[in-house]
């Protein structure tokens, strides 16, 4: 097969799309888990984790759209930065599995309900700690020989990555506190209003930090933002974020409903812009470029024919599960 | 003690696959069997297709959701513990993951959601389709898995380009030569898995004289399906043993426990392979035999495994015991459906207790020959992760020490241990309180606190 067409930018959209959507989905019902943790009552708990029992499952599956997606299309970065980050993986996996199973071992199992509720609380909290940090680790960079990456599995522990995972743990909270102030009314939305406001001002200082980190880290990223004329042009991404959470903090204190998510989701938007302007065009940091990265032509056509058909499709399906699950979740159908 | 990296990677990556195979060989067949409950009720409007749906449904739930988290796991093994495998064959294999991913897991997904806590907020055409559709993400799941897994034991369809793989004819990589024996033997295998649940579900219902009409019907539905399904596994597990024969004589001579090939070989029934003496110790075997059903002729060829370099002969006696384990089971299998067949036909098969006994305890029978067959086909396939092309040992990530895959091997040890026993916990206990008590027969709306569905009323529905 002979490309007749450039397909790496198409992958990467696609991928980054696909990554974006994973971290919102995801983000905001790992988020939920985290505050579930923090719920006042029994009552409560039933009702966040029933806000997000039908639709958990199929946000998640954008993880492993993700990493296969990687494998696809940039196959070289996928061998490269997923051993690379060996043990937040092992936790993120041995974390999601906690937290998958709790939605149902924690109703079947009621002697261990208190068991299930912390695995599912602590495993969303580690899970979002762990992608954090296998974030830190890709912008900080591999130690890479050829095509394979020859450091320590504990490398990507620094206090960077340490520090980036703290992070997103914010972020999903903030997410998930959105979450919540559209799928519950009254107390309980009160509730996630406060610890929205707590979780937004976690994120905010996060997203200063790390702006100001990663440029330290790396001269190249530094140069990129500071030099004329990028500093003018690049200006709007700052400005936007401090709008974003302007209106966040504005629509957690109003009525707004879905104020608060969205906002919160604008600010998961220029975050991932600025880490894309910071590291575009490398795939694996300061070794492999999309394109020296880009897996043959025929893989990312074969896989992109059935890509452009499919995608729209589960993107239909998923919105109409959404809608069919529309609207407050209510303790009160359930309950005497 | 030196610990060796790509031997724990192995041990890891069969540990956390062993345990999550179980989960599809159960949920491809039940899927398909909630959604035939499902459309019998449709058509029929008979309480007791919904009472086993509802009922199987939470048994469905439980075990689905484990192989989701479970199966998270897997993808993500070909990067931490084999990425030279990934860098290699990376663009053959890829897209076949990924498709998985795009035809089968956000079907499945999506649509359980609805399956399960939809049944009020949908009509029942778009509950019934839901079921199909999550039985039809199931089947294509196993397509595309086994595709990519057929593809490492007959690689086809490739060329290589400074020692990686790339692709050059998608329908050779998709349909290579094991592919169609070996997907049909594989979800015929599930299906045969789910229904000796079923009968063994359906026996201890009728037994226990609780819930006996759809204890009844479970017994029924079950022995009807297996009576065909388990004499076709046999078959497309022969045929799928003749292909291995002509694209895997290495894998076949570790099966048959054959050292020395040639004309009319005889089959080994039992025996111990020594791998070191290049013999068989305290072996009965019948001469000819082997030649006979292998090449359906007394003096037909096969090559023994010294036709083979050492280097490149799977560890025989694993592969030899497993699959004699999973002939075994087979052939025991066939033995109870042809024993509850005689009862049926003299109408007593509800009162021949003995009978429903033994068929509580072969309600895992499936799962043990699932586990022996894939053994036999996984281990077999070694030393090589794409036969006759790349080897285990170069597959495995180069960054990687022993007490790396050692602490996390540990941990997946540890918490498989901990979920499997609480899941199937979970399972027996809504196996004792049987359909008939259902707790979702009444509308969901009713109150008592129940699955994560009780609460969940969208305000339209709830008016």
């Amino acid at each position: 097969m002979t490309p007749v067409l450039d397909l790496v930018p198409i992958w990467t959209a696609i991928l980054a799309v696909g990554v974006f959507f994973y971290v919102a989905l995801d983000g905001f019902d790992l988020g939920v888990g985290m505050l579930y943790n923090f719920a006042p009552d029994r009552a409560a708990r039933n009702l966040i984790m029933n806000s997000i029992a039908p639709i958990w499952d199929g946000n998640e599956t954008w993880l492993i759209l993700g990493s296969v997606g990687l494998l696809a299309a940039f196959p070289v970065a996928f061998a490269i930065i997923i051993p690379a980050v060996y043990f937040p993986i092992l936790l993120m996996l041995l974390a999601l599995i906690f937290r998958g199973l709790a939605f149902e071992f924690r109703y079947r199992d009621a002697e261990h309900r208190t068991f299930w509720d912390h695995g599912f609380a602590a495993g969303s909290a580690l899970a979002a700690f762990a992608q954090g940090v296998v974030l830190g680790a890709f912008i900080q960079g591999f130690h890479i020989e050829g095509r394979q990456f020859i450091g320590s599995s504990f490398d990507c522990f620094t206090p960077f990555s340490i520090f980036t995972g703290i992070a997103l743990m914010f972020g999903y909270s903030l997410l998930g506190a959105g979450w919540l102030v559209i799928k519950t009314d009254g107390e309980l939305q009160q509730w996630a209003r406060s610890f929205g406001r707590r979780c937004l001002i976690g994120t905010v200082l996060a997203i200063a930090v790390v702006s100001l980190w990663t440029p330290y880290l790396n001269a190249g990223i530094a140069a990129r933002w500071f030099s004329w004329p990028n500093i003018a042009l690049l200006a709007p991404v700052p400005i936007v974020t401090a709008i974003l959470a302007w209106y966040a903090w504005r629509s957690l204190d109003s009525g707004s409903e879905y104020g608060p998510f969205f906002a919160g989701l604008g600010l998961f938007v220029v975050s991932y812009a600025g880490i894309a302007i910071s590291l575009w065009p490398m795939i694996v940091p300061g070794h492999f470029t999309l394109y020296q990265a880009a897996a043959s032509p025929s893989t990312q056509a074969f896989l992109l024919i059935g890509t452009l058909v499919l995608l729209p499709v589960i993107l239909l399906y998923t919105g109409w599960s959404y809608w069919v699950f529309r609207g407050k979740v209510r303790a009160d159908a359930g309950y005497h | 003690m030196h610990l060796d990296p790509e031997l724990l990677s192995r041990v890891q990556f069969a540990w956390v696959v062993g345990w999550h195979i179980l989960l599809p060989a159960f949920t491809v067949g039940l899927a398909s069997f909630v959604a035939f409950l499902e459309g019998a009720y449709a058509l029929t409007r008979r309480p007791v297709f919904l009472n086993l749906s509802q009922f199987w449904l939470r048994i469905f739930a439980i075990s689905f959701g484990m192989g989701v988290v479970t199966g998270i796991v897997m993808p993500f093994q070909f990067g931490t513990n084999w990425s030279r495998f990934s860098d290699a064959v990376g663009n053959i294999i890829s897209p076949l993951l990924a498709y998985e991913g795009l035809t089968a897991f956000f079907l499945e997904a999506t649509f359980l959601g609805v399956l399960l806590f939809g049944r009020k907020l949908v009509p029942p055409s778009v509950h019934f389709l839901a079921a199909v559709l999550v039985a039809v993400g199931t089947l294509s799941s196993s397509f595309w898995i086994l595709a990519t897994n057929s593809w490492m034991q007959t690689p086809a369809g490739y060329e290589v380009i400074d020692g990686r793989y790339f692709p050059k004819d998608w329908f050779e990589i998709v349909f290579n030569p094991s592919f169609p024996f070996r997907l049909a033997h594989t979800v015929s295998g599930f299906y045969v898995t789910t229904a000796f649940v079923v009968l063994g579900v359906g026996a201890f219902l009728v037994r226990r004289e609780q819930s006996s009409a759809e204890g009844r019907m479970m017994l029924r539905l079950a022995l009807w399906f297996l009576t065909i399904f388990v004499p076709l596994q046999i078959v497309l597990g022969d045929q799928h043993g003749l292909n291995t024969l002509e694209y895997q004589p290495a894998k076949l001579a570790a099966i048959e426990g054959l050292w020395d090939g040639g004309r009319g070989v005889p089959a080994s029934l039992i025996g111990w392979p020594d791998a070191a003496a290049e013999r068989n110790i305290d072996e009965i075997a019948i001469p000819r035999l082997g030649s006979l059903y292998l090449t359906h002729s007394l003096d037909g060829e096969v090559k023994g495994l010294k036709d083979f370099p050492p280097d490149q002969r799977p560890p025989v006696a694993i592969v030899y015991f497993a699959f004699r384990i999973m002939v075994g089971v087979g052939l025991l299998m066939l033995v109870m459906v042809a024993a509850g067949l005689v009862l049926l036909a003299k109408g007593r098969l509800d009162a021949a207790r003995w009978y429903l006994g033994l068929c509580q305890f072969t309600a895992c029978l499936g799962f043990i020959a699932v586990i022996a067959g894939w053994t036999t086909t996984e281990v077999g396939r070694q030393p090589w992760t794409v036969y006759g092309l790349v080897r285990t040992v170069n597959s495995v990530s180069p960054s990687l020490t022993g007490p790396d895959v050692l602490i996390s091997l540990l941990l997946y040890i540890a918490v498989y241990l901990l979920i499997y026993p609480v899941g199937l916990a979970m399972m027996f206990r809504v196996v004792r309180r049987g359909p008939a008590t259902s707790e979702d027969t009444e509308p969901v709306v009713s109150g008592r606190p129940k699955s994560p569905i009780e609460a969940l009323q969208v305000p339209e529905a709830a008016r």
